[in-house]
C-alpha cells in the first residue's frame, strides 16, 4: 500500500483524517489543560507557604 | 448507612493524593500504548469495510467516545451520589474532575458522527432518537460545569452538580436504547452482542484497543485533574503544607 493510497483512504481521506484531526485537538487540549494546571496550583502553593514561613520563622526548623 | 472503614482510607486525599502521583503515570503508559496498537491496527491492519469502504474507519474514535461519554457520565452522577450522601470530598472531588473531560468526549462522539453520517447518510445531522438524546448529554455535561462555576463555595456546588447528574441520569438509558426504541438512521448496536458480534476479528480487536486507550486517558487525566482539585481543597491542611513546604522546593 502506498502512503497516498493510504491518506486518500479509498476517496474518503478528508472524512477520515478530519475526525481523527479533531480528535487528537480535543485530547491534547485534555492533556494539556491539566498538567499545566496543576503545575501553576503547586507553584502558586509553593510561593504562599514560603511567604507563611517568612512571615513565622521560627514555626518550623 | 455506614462504610466499611478503608472506603473513608481510600478517599482519604492525603493517601489519593500519593497513590494518584503513580498510577497516573503507569495508566498513561498503557494508554500510549494501547493508542499506537488500536491507530495501527484500526487505520493500516483492518480491512475496508465491504459496504462503507474505508470510512468506516471512523468507528475507531466514534464508538470509543460515544460509550465513553456514557461511562464519565455514570462515574460523575455516582460519584456525585456518594459526595451527596456521605460527603466525602474525594467523590465530589472525582465528580467535578469528570465533567470537562466526558463532555469532551461526547462533542467528538457528535462530531465524529456528523463527518461519518455525511458520506453514509448523506447529512450531518438528522433529529433522530439517538442524535438528539446524545445532544442532550452534552447539555447536561455543559449544565454541570457551568454550575460549577456559579457558587462561591466548592463544597455547595458539588452538591447542586450532583442533584443536577442524578436527575440527568434518566437520559442514559434513553441513549443507550434509542436505536431499539424509535425507527432512525443509527445502526443498531454490533459488539455488544456478545453472543454473535456481527464484526469481524480484525476490525473489532483494534476496536478494543481504542476502548481500553479512552477509558485509560479518562483514568489518567482524571487523576491529574483530581490532584489539582484537592490540593486547593486541602490547602491548608498540614500534609499540603509539608508537602509543597520551602523545604521540598525541588520544581
Amino acid at each position: 500500500m502506498s502512503l497516498n493510497e493510504f491518506l486518500s483512504m479509498g476517496g474518503y481521506g478528508t472524512y477520515v483524517w478530519s475526525s481523527y484531526g479533531i480528535s487528537a485537538l480535543v485530547l491534547f487540549i485534555n492533556v494539556i489543560q491539566p498538567v499545566l494546571r496543576e503545575r501553576k496550583t503547586v507553584r502558586e502553593l509553593q510561593k504562599r507557604f514560603q511567604t507563611m514561613q517568612q512571615h513565622q520563622p521560627d514555626s518550623k526548623s | 448507612m455506614k462504610l466499611p472503614r478503608w472506603i473513608h482510607q481510600f478517599g482519604s486525599p492525603k493517601y489519593f493524593y500519593e497513590l494518584s502521583l503513580w498510577l497516573s503515570r503507569w495508566v498513561a503508559i498503557v494508554c500510549v500504548i494501547c493508542f499506537v496498537c488500536g491507530l495501527y491496527g484500526g487505520l493500516v491492519l483492518a480491512p475496508a469495510d465491504y459496504q462503507q469502504g474505508d470510512s468506516f474507519r471512523i468507528m475507531y474514535i466514534h464508538v470509543p467516545s460515544a460509550w465513553m461519554s456514557l461511562f464519565i457520565y455514570m462515574v460523575m452522577a455516582v460519584a456525585g451520589g456518594i459526595g451527596l450522601i456521605w460527603r466525602i470530598k474525594l467523590a465530589e472531588i472525582v465528580a467535578r474532575s469528570s465533567a470537562p473531560i466526558g463532555a469532551s468526549f461526547t462533542f467528538l462522539a457528535l462530531v465524529t458522527g456528523a463527518i461519518w453520517g455525511k458520506p453514509m447518510w448523506g447529512t450531518w445531522w438528522v433529529w433522530d432518537a439517538r442524535l438528539t438524546s446524545e445532544l442532550i448529554l452534552l447539555f447536561l455535561y455543559l449544565g454541570y460545569i457551568a454550575l460549577q462555576s456559579a457558587f462561591e463555595d466548592r463544597r455547595v456546588a458539588a452538591r447542586a452538580g450532583a442533584i443536577l447528574a442524578l436527575v440527568g441520569i434518566v437520559n442514559i438509558p434513553i441513549i443507550h436504547y434509542s436505536v431499539e426504541w424509535w425507527s432512525t438512521l443509527h445502526q443498531g448496536p454490533t459488539i455488544t452482542k456478545m453472543d454473535k458480534p456481527s464484526i469481524h476479528l480484525s476490525m473489532l480487536i483494534p476496536l478494543l484497543f481504542m476502548v481500553l486507550a479512552f477509558k485509560t486517558f479518562f483514568i489518567s487525566t482524571l487523576l491529574i485533574r483530581a490532584r489539582s482539585e484537592i490540593l486547593e481543597y486541602e490547602c491548608n491542611a498540614s500534609w499540603v503544607k509539608q508537602l509543597l513546604g520551602s523545604n521540598n522546593v525541588t520544581k
